[in-house]
């Protein structure tokens, strides 16, 4: 059981170290999500399964789906095909799949061999957790909930304000072109301006 | 993502200190640690959107015009 933990907390301070030291965003990012999963290893094998489940799911599933769409949409440009090309050469996925392929093995081997997964003091069941956040921690549940609405707020807010000034400039762009005498339209007849050739 | 990693830290210490002594605080931390987190990685995505769009560039120092020109 100490090699189980052992070799998970290897996997997440080298994939830490490797993401600390690469300049390409995306390279960065797959360390990052071998790191999240190999410290969610590290939980269950220290007998704290139900945190476990909350860093893969929440951590790697949804945070770092988030920051890898914003960092896929900042890519977009003429150059983004030739680069994201480049990135699949065998030398840049090789790496976080051997620390991934890793990680699997041990999980493969937790789960085969069965029986209580924890090392040390003993395991902390969900259930003692949920009484426990629900009971004294109410009000840090309250809190939570109301700085996740903020954060809701703020980030619409933000992305709110980008579109509508985008739009504003769009139709005052447009009313400008309209207006202006040999613009996108020619004019002819009896409302033809004055001027115009 | 920096953050992110010092935020896992703190949330694993605590993790780690709540199985030793045997207590669920540990991990209620870690779920507050998760949900600012979160939070914390919309607004700041949110706003790097929007650096984007207003300079078409990620860079910081161009965040700079805020200054008085030397």
């Amino acid at each position: 059981m100490e090699v189980a933990f052992y070799i998970a907390a290897a996997v997440a301070i080298i994939s830490t170290v490797l993401m600390l030291r690469d300049l390409n965003v995306v390279h960065a990012l797959l360390y990052l999500i071998v790191s999240l999963l190999a410290v969610a290893v590290v939980f269950y094998v220290i007998g704290a399964p139900f945190v476990a489940a909350l860093e893969v799911i929440i951590y790697a599933g949804a945070i770092m789906v988030l920051f890898v769409f914003v960092v896929m949409m900042l890519n977009l440009g003429e150059h983004a095909n030739a680069m994201e090309k480049g990135w699949l050469t065998p030398g840049i996925w090789i790496g976080p799949t051997a620390l991934a392929g890793v990680l699997l093995g041990e999980v493969g081997y937790l789960v085969l061999r069965g029986g209580s997964p924890q090392m040390g003091a003993g395991m902390v069941a969900p259930k003692q957790v949920g009484i426990a956040l629900f009971g004294p921690y109410l009000i840090g549940v309250e809190l939570a909930s109301m700085l996740l609405l903020a954060g809701l707020v703020g980030a619409y807010h933000l992305g709110f304000r980008t579109t509508q000034r985008t739009e504003i400039r769009h139709a005052r762009d447009t009313d400008e072109r309209r207006a202006a005498p040999g613009g996108d339209f020619v004019l002819a007849g009896t409302n033809r301006p004055p001027g115009t050739p | 993502m920096s953050l992110e990693v010092m935020l896992n830290a703190a949330g694993l210490a605590f993790v780690v200190a709540g199985s030793r002594w045997q207590q669920a605080d540990g991990q209620i931390v870690f779920v507050f640690i998760l949900a600012m987190a979160a939070t914390e990685v919309a607004i700041g995505l949110a706003l790097v959107l929007q650096l984007y769009h207003e300079f078409k560039s990620l860079d910081a120092d161009a965040l700079s015009e805020m200054r008085e020109v030397a």
